[in-house]
């Protein structure tokens, strides 16, 4: 079973170069630790950054400096800055090439449900609306199973939904999935984790096809 | 040249009246208009309804207008980090509207550019959707969103001059280019209001003609809402 780190590792594998990549709050914000170092690759933070680096140094953080997450930043060589209608033409254009996002539910059709629980206070959907129904290639990092235990992926969100038939991979602490016309395609489990516990993880119709390999990371 | 400059905040926020909408750029506590939310509690103003990504925290932003119970309804696509909001808005107080982040950083262009209307993905299939104009282009499913109307937009600029022109700094440009000129008034206070013919015409990131008014603002505290760092 992978941690949150794990996932971050697996997914940082999907990052190709050249890459334009947007990276949500959360284990997302992890994947940029684990990117090769042998390829070139951008983040973007849609408050209006592209060439995001790393957290300043003690004692040079700069409050004119932040991430979507409103986090103190740096900018790296190259990098640029632009206004909000313009970090939305980059990802509603789609141009930026991949983006990787948390979710409290996915179904097997691909909806997304990650901004709002009924009966809880509602903090809003921010720009995950915009990601989800634009990028062409998401992928969903997230637990296999919330605190309660209960499946994530499901036949049908129970939520409310961020965006439609969107999501195409899903990295969670059990496994790697490709939603698929008929399902969650199955096509690799986490370091010591079988078919079988995967299934009984998984609401949704999972496919198995095959012998289904151990990720490597 | 045609003048913009005013000599302070309350020349500045001079017509703001109850009842009114205003835009307020910002994205967290970066690059919020401090100096014009200062005066808008100092004026008391009601009422209102403010077009801003996110509502501030409990006392500094738009928590200060929170506070004094002056805001009516609230447009943003992110409100948390406020518990005085939460408060308000649990007890049916304040009303809220979410919008996704690109479809209102977009309402804001779209007023900026004369469109009264365009199509956006962001919400199709979603409650954002519900009672909008929904529509099939190229096999892709969008939604009707509408500009904004709002009677002023307050936005904060790193440097200016008298004739209105905006250069801004880092991601504190955020909202705040696309919120000049979509108000029937915009308001531009900088950090530095510089002399004419000073600003280089290539650098400049908002044209003078998308600003009515500018003052050189004070005592900016900017502060940072979350402090993370790294050691050496």
């Amino acid at each position: 079973m992978l941690d949150k780190n794990g996932i971050a590792k697996r997914i940082a594998q999907e990052v190709e170069d050249g890459y334009y990549v947007n990276l949500g709050i959360g284990i997302p914000t992890l994947v940029a630790n684990y990117v090769r170092d042998d390829i070139s690759v951008e983040f973007q933070s849609e408050n209006g950054i592209l060439g995001m680096g790393p957290f300043p140094i003690d004692g040079e953080e700069d409050a004119d400096l932040i991430n979507a997450g409103k986090q103190t930043i740096t900018a790296l060589p190259g990098a640029s800055y632009f206004d909000s209608a313009t970090s939305f033409a980059m990802i509603r254009g789609k141009h930026v090439d991949l983006t990787i996002l948390g979710a409290m539910e996915v179904a097997e059709n691909g909806d997304i449900a990650n901004w709002k629980i009924p009966g809880k206070m509602v903090k809003g959907m921010g720009g995950a609306m915009d990601l989800v129904a634009s990028a062409e290639n998401i992928i969903v990092a997230m637990m296999h199973t919330n605190r309660e235990g209960e499946s994530k992926l499901l036949k049908k969100c129970s939520l409310p939904l961020t965006g439609v038939g969107c999501v195409k991979k899903i990295v969670t602490n059990l496994a790697v999935l490709e939603v698929t016309k008929d399902g969650f395609l199955l096509l690799e489990r986490a370091p010591g984790v079988s078919v079988e516990e995967i299934k009984a993880a998984t609401e949704g119709n999972l496919i198995v096809k095959g012998e289904v390999l151990e990720m490597s990371i | 040249m045609i003048r913009k400059t005013v000599a302070n905040v309350t020349d500045a926020l001079a017509g703001v009246k109850d009842g009114m909408t205003f835009m307020l750029g910002g994205f967290g506590l970066c690059g919020i208009p401090e100096n014009a939310i200062s005066e808008l509690v100092r004026l008391g103003v009601n009422d209102i309804t403010c077009i801003s990504n996110n509502a501030g925290v409990d006392d500094f932003g738009l928590g200060l207008l929170l506070q004094q119970h002056q805001i009516k309804k609230m447009i943003s696509s992110y409100v948390g980090e406020n518990d005085e909001f939460e408060r308000q808005m649990l007890s049916g107080e304040l009303e809220v509207e979410l919008t996704p982040q690109g479809t209102l950083a977009e309402k804001c262009r779209a007023a900026q550019g004369g469109f009264p209307a365009f199509f956006t993905p962001a919400g199709y299939g979603t409650e954002v959707a519900e009672g909008k104009e929904v529509r099939e282009f190229n096999g892709k499913m969008y939604i009707l969103e509408e500009a904004f109307k709002a009677d002023f937009a307050f936005v904060k600029a790193w440097k200016g001059d008298a004739a209105g022109n905006l250069i801004f700094k880092g991601t504190a440009r955020n909202f705040n280019p696309c919120m000049c000129g979509a108000a029937t008034i915009t308001v531009a206070e900088v950090e530095e209001l510089v002399p004419e013919g000073e600003l280089d015409p290539n650098q400049i990131h908002i044209p003078g003609i998308f600003v009515q008014r500018i003052f050189q603002g004070k005592d900016y505290e900017k502060r940072i809402e979350q402090r993370t760092v790294r050691q050496k």
